[in-house]
């Protein structure tokens, strides 16, 4: 009887043992060859990129470092006339940063908003979700540079059309970010302030807000940093700000590598300046202001 | 066997563990009990070298424990399992796997990155799995378990190890009488049929009775009570919990029985 009872139980666990392994060696199989398939990729793929390329990856590889060398050398030859160059370009770096700060706020209170109706069990319109989350999805599928050449074009050159540009494509990104913050807030204070009349609005601000603030300033401040870079870029396409200023020092053979080195400096010093401002900033938000 | 010797702990100027030593010469079931917050957790991730004790030696088989850094570190560690209160499995992966774990010491990083575990190992894992009970659920992921199973992963992972000791810090606080005595009986079976060392953080004082040889109090970092479990009396008690008189055993109780148990009610009595 008790013998029996073993051999019952010997036998089961001899089953679940291999079909287990059975399991181990399907999950096996498959890993290996998703680990084929995308070393083969890669490989055919740059040969392919290789081939197209005009001058060839490898010839080209060994000038990677010629350019700023070049920079570097020659803005340390004149390094004495940084300080002066700094302060020459910083009203333009003044004007970039304006651009981005103005469009990052536009743009999350766009996104604010796109994110609160495009989020199920939040939505003041639940039939119009779909509608909000396209509409974020076109504002930043479109590159910012390209709504920006067509702005330029129709109302002409300056930071107006950046900041038109930078501030529809950070709504878009935004409002993604936030509603996936959104979605996983808890939705109890909601029902509970619903039950005692408020309307959507004043659920929204009452009971969604302060869950996701920390969050939503967050990714906020990030989206900054990114609009600085973003409207430096656009100063290339002729919106002005030190973008405009960097293509004009940077090409080659001008003379003009200090230029070129001190906005690289400015820029890299805002960058560097506002990151450590908003993780301070950020610090402060999570951990409150005990810390 | 294992010797503690002085060993202090000391978080900025709050001492979590105060000078304890404990010698054990051979393979015992010790159960360490105290109030939340007097130190017991401190030193078992100590003796894991989880975290690096401030002062004071451990030694084990003439080893000094407290010295090994780096991979001499991590081998002891696989000789010295650890099961938590919160099981801490991966939760998305599968029970086998979560058992393989225990080998980690043994494999390296790219083996473990392809999940290359041989299959000796993976028939030891689901037969662990069949010694506690839990074979059927060795296909299924970890969160998809009950705590009760859920823990009785983290002793096979444990079992895994093939570890002389086996260190358990609250192992059945999270879990309801009933699987609080399977884990326990899991526990006690492995030493007694294994011979391996179990050191069990408890905080309850009938399931330290129940299930150790060896009974060890503390109180505010400091080792206030070492004996057996008969040693053990009301008394005492009060005093490992920093209690007044109307402290009685079955109010530090997990246990369904223990409400029924005559002497309990005797001991309150009298209290």
């Amino acid at each position: 009887m008790t013998d029996a009872t073993i051999d019952v139980a010997r036998q089961s666990v001899d089953t679940i043992q291999d079909s287990y392994i059975a399991q181990v060696q399907r999950r096996r199989l498959y890993g290996g060859l998703t680990l084929l398939i995308f070393v083969v990729l890669m490989v055919s793929g740059f040969h392919i990129a290789d081939e197209r390329n005009a001058g060839g990856f490898w010839e080209g590889l060994h000038q990677i470092g010629d350019y700023p060398a070049d920079v570097l050398s020659e803005a340390w030859q004149k390094r004495a006339e940084l300080p002066g160059l700094i302060a020459k370009y910083f009203p333009a770096l003044v004007e970039t940063i304006n651009i981005a700060a103005v469009s990052t706020l536009l743009g999350a209170i766009g996104g604010l908003f796109l994110s609160l109706l495009g989020t199920r069990g939040l939505a003041r319109w639940p039939r119009l979700t779909p509608v909000f989350r396209r509409t974020s999805d076109i504002m930043r599928a479109v590159p910012e540079i390209v709504i920006a050449l067509v702005l330029i074009f129709v109302v002409g050159g300056g930071p107006v059309p950046a900041m038109i540009a930078i501030a529809i494509h950070t709504a878009g990104a935004l409002g993604k970010m936030f509603s996936e913050v959104a979605e996983n807030a808890d939705l109890k204070p909601v029902e509970g302030l619903a039950s005692t009349g408020a309307t959507w609005s004043q659920r929204m601000l009452l009971g969604v807000l302060p869950q996701v603030a920390p969050n939503y300033v967050s990714y906020a401040l990030l989206r900054f940093e990114i609009n600085i870079r973003a409207s430096a870029i656009l100063g290339f396409v002729g919106a002005g700000g030190i973008g405009y200023e960097l293509r004009n020092a940077m090409g080659w053979g001008q003379g003009r590598y200090d230029d070129a080195a001190a906005i690289f400096i400015l820029l890299f010093g805002t960058i560097v300046f506002f990151d450590q401002l908003s993780s301070r900033f950020r610090n402060r938000l999570t951990g409150g202001l005990g810390q | 066997m294992l010797a503690i010797e002085k060993l202090t702990k000391r978080f900025g100027d709050k001492t979590a563990v105060d000078a304890a030593s404990i010698t054990v010469e051979k393979p015992t079931m010790i159960g360490i009990i105290g109030r939340s917050g007097a130190g017991k957790s401190t030193l078992l991730r100590m003796v894991n070298r989880l975290s690096d004790a401030t002062v004071g030696t451990i030694t084990f088989e003439g080893e000094e424990i407290t010295a090994l850094r780096g991979a001499a570190k991590r081998n002891w560690q696989s000789r010295c399992a650890m099961v938590f209160q919160q099981f801490n499995l991966v939760p998305r992966m599968d029970v086998v796997s979560n058992v393989l774990h225990g080998t980690l010491n043994k494999r390296s990083t790219f083996a473990t990155m392809f999940n290359l575990y041989p299959q000796s190992d993976i028939y030891r894992a689901i037969e662990i799995l069949a010694r506690l009970g839990i074979a059927e659920q060795a296909p299924k992921r970890a969160e998809a378990l009950s705590g009760g199973q859920q823990q009785r992963v983290a002793i096979a992972r444990a079992l895994m190890q093939d570890p002389k000791i086996i260190l358990a810090d609250e192992p059945i606080a999270s879990l309801d009488p009933m699987n609080a005595q399977v884990v326990m009986q899991s526990l006690r079976t492995i030493h007694e049929e294994d011979g391996r060392m179990v050191i069990a953080n408890l905080h309850t004082l009938d399931t330290a009775r129940r299930y150790c040889d060896r009974v060890i109090g503390m109180r505010d970092g400091r080792i206030v009570f070492d004996g057996t479990p008969a040693q053990l009396t009301t008394g005492v008690a009060r005093d490992i919990y920093g209690a007044g008189a109307d402290f009685s055993e079955a109010a530090t109780s997990t246990e369904i029985e223990t409400l029924e148990r005559p002497e309990v009610r005797e001991a309150e009595a009298y209290v």
